[in-house]
């Protein structure tokens, strides 16, 4: 995926100001910064749920699968027959068989006849995902995917990520942790303020943290990080 | 178009899922749908009324010399009442204070005498009794009207056998007869027996005295041709004004089809716009719309699939309550055709309304309170009458109402159900024109559903 010169302005404000960025088959590319900086604007402009002002968005052959940040499940169907509805929507030719395989994906073949408001928010999540995986796209979108999930829910979630990327499909996900970012993204783009000030590794993050903010360095990641954006002006 | 058919299915498995809700959205337009039908409806026809008739039996109305015939007063009041029998005045005064009739009525025991009094020298004034509870002001003018009603007839039935026998007077001094007073009967030569007697007399008179018999004469045969001009006048006494009812605008069907039309049509707006409205937020709800538009289905395709959902089940309760009213008040079956049309083009005029005030208000709990607030204003305010308020008002009214589908589908579902009405074609092109407006209005607001 190609991403060159978005511009996004909401009533005359920037939410985006000439983000550019490249993503590769297999890849995890954590998108972080502080909350308004423009994150779930630039996913959904990958998605192609808004439009940019400016800039283009080159995808790779096949779909952009989107996961929003919220669960876009209906709730008092099962679990199974969310992930029929979708896979008829998808237009897939075996729907029930892609909702086999996505069940066999999350692990939640036992639960496939439970009402998805009786799911755990980390169960909801990965049904979130699996939807979004019905078109089998090249990229996938994951717009704050492990908000309001506990340690053991998270770690399972990108457990599951993770496994997507090994199987090739590009993953580019929002988060606000750090350390989530860090830990998961193979790359990490940093937004402030709709900018972009950093794209690169996590490891080239902590040079570029301990170069700007050396007060900091010694604190831990996240405390280095937030003294690095103040640095930067944000 | 396929998505389509699986979103319907996602919304009929939902609705499945939640049966309390289901059931409450088809219930508590019925309810509220039968409650009104019952308040505009003719109600019983026969309202219950206690009959005490203390007139001794075989007494009978003389007007002049003639007897009525006996007249079975009671089978006569018990046609436009449904009489209760009692026994004295304190049984019927009872009913009355606990509300068992509406009122009673007593006529007293001199009530036959005081009527053949009428027509002697000393006239007295007949009276009948009647006991009523006016606890409230809407049953008392009930009660005050059906009274004057029967009143009424009965003062019109007397002043007829009065009016017939002051006819036959007026015959008799005309043409001559026999006149039975006191049992005895007097001949009466009659004027026009009088003129030709006076004609044929004149030679021998006198011809001095020929004049005054002249006079005598002419007097006759005046009193006679201006006396048969008295007759139709007399006739005409007894009802002086007829009325020629014309109807000038609108075609009213009966008032039991018009409650059942109010009835249907509010079940259906109700049904459908409470539907669809809720149905749409849901999907903002669930966050399930920007998934959706991301290419699975067009805004457009997505706002058809909720006004077909709410056509077909709206078209569903209303047949069934079309159904269930048919075991009290018979429909005209053979014109189902016609209420299938107004059925389907009402709801598809409502169900865009419904995806409208959806599109607009966004989250279920507010779309259910907007809907209810919308439509049950509009749905009274088109059941006023033009003459019920100011010309002003019912001006501003007729303007209000037909911006909404609710007063063009009633019109086009009472067209559908008995052919006295309205024709259906205006109101089906009105609910046409509706449908289009408020489906592009709700297309414009589903711009909102996408923000981020």
């Amino acid at each position: 995926m190609r991403v060159s010169g978005i511009v996004k302005r909401f009533d005359g404000r920037e939410a985006l100001r000439g983000v550019s960025f490249e993503a590769h088959p297999g890849e995890l590319v954590a998108v972080i910064g502080p909350n308004g900086a423009g994150k779930t604007t630039l996913l959904s402009i990958l998605a192609g749920i808004l439009a940019p002002d400016a800039g283009t968005v080159g995808s790779p052959d096949g779909q952009v699968g989107w996961v929003p940040q919220q669960a876009a499940l209906y709730r008092r169907l099962t679990v199974e027959e969310n992930l029929l509805l979708f896979a008829r929507l998808e237009g897939r030719d075996e729907p029930q068989a892609a909702t086999e395989e996505m069940l066999e994906l999350t692990g939640l073949r036992d639960r496939r006849g439970e009402i998805i408001a009786r799911l755990s928010g980390g169960n909801q999540q990965r049904i979130n995902i699996a939807i979004g995986l019905l078109a089998r796209p090249a990229v996938l979108l994951l717009d704050e995917p492990s908000v309001g999930l506990d340690p053991r829910q998270r770690a399972r979630l990108w457990e599951f990520v993770s496994g997507l990327a090994g199987g090739g499909t590009t993953v580019i996900f929002s988060t606000h942790d750090i350390q989530e970012a860090e830990r998961y993204g193979g790359r990490v783009l940093v937004l402030a303020d709709g900018e972009s000030l950093f794209d690169g590794s996590a490891e080239e993050l902590r040079e570029a943290v301990r170069r700007e903010a050396p007060d900091a360095a010694d604190r831990d990641f996240e405390t280095a990080f937030v003294a690095y954006l103040h640095h930067r002006g944000h | 178009m396929r998505g389509v058919r699986w979103l319907l299915l996602k919304d009929l498995q939902i609705l499945r899922r939640s049966p309390l809700q289901a059931a409450l959205l088809v219930a508590y337009p019925i309810l509220i749908a039968v409650l009104v039908g019952f308040a505009i409806s003719p109600g019983p026809n026969d309202p219950r009324v206690a009959f005490l008739n203390e007139v001794p039996s075989g007494t009978r109305i003389n007007v002049g010399d003639q007897e009525l015939p006996q007249v079975n007063v009671r089978e006569r009041i018990c046609q436009r009442v449904e009489c209760v029998s009692v026994a004295d005045r304190e049984e019927a005064s009872s009913k009355v204070e606990s509300g068992d009739v509406l009122a009673a009525l007593i006529l007293p025991a001199n009530l036959v005498n005081k009527i053949n009094s009428l027509s002697t020298l000393a006239p007295g004034v007949p009276e009948v009794e009647v006991l009523v509870n006016e606890e409230n002001a809407v049953k008392a003018e009930l009660v005050d009207d059906r009274i004057t009603s029967l009143l009424a007839q009965a003062n019109l039935a007397i002043a007829r056998r009065m009016g017939n026998e002051g006819s036959r007077y007026l015959r008799l001094l005309i043409n001559g007869g026999e006149f039975k007073v006191l049992g005895e009967s007097i001949p009466i030569l009659g004027l026009r027996a009088t003129a030709r007697i006076l004609e044929a007399v004149s030679p021998a008179v006198p011809p001095d005295l020929r004049p005054s018999l002249e006079q005598v004469r002419d007097f006759a045969s005046q009193a006679r041709d201006n006396l048969d001009v008295a007759q139709p006048l007399l006739d005409r006494l007894t009802q002086p004004i007829a009325v020629k009812k014309v109807v000038v605008a609108g075609e009213s069907p009966p008032l039991e089809t018009f409650a059942i039309a109010v009835a249907a049509t509010l079940t259906l707006a109700f049904v459908v716009v409470l539907l669809v409205a809720g149905s749409l937020a849901l999907e903002r709800e669930e966050n399930a719309f920007p998934r959706l538009t991301r290419g699975l289905i067009s805004s457009s395709g997505l706002l058809a699939e909720k006004i077909l959902l709410g056509i077909g089940v709206g078209l569903a309760v209303t047949l069934l309550m079309l159904l269930g009213m048919q075991l009290f008040v018979p429909l005209e079956w053979e014109r189902v055709g016609l209420w299938l049309v107004a059925i389907l083009a009402s709801g598809a005029a409502l169900g865009a309304a419904g995806a409208a005030l959806g599109a607009a208000a966004r989250e279920v709990r507010a779309v259910s309170l907007l809907a209810f607030m919308v439509t049950l204003p509009i749905a009274f305010l088109s059941l006023v009458p033009s003459g019920a308020v100011s010309p002003a008002v019912f001006d501003a009214i007729r303007f209000l109402t037909a911006l909404f589908p609710f007063k063009p589908a009633l019109q086009a579902i009472t067209a559908g159900l008995d052919e006295a009405g309205p024709g259906i074609g205006r109101p089906l092109l009105h609910l046409a024109a509706l449908a289009g407006v408020y489906a592009f209005i709700a297309r414009i607001a589903l711009r909102r559903f996408s923000a981020v």
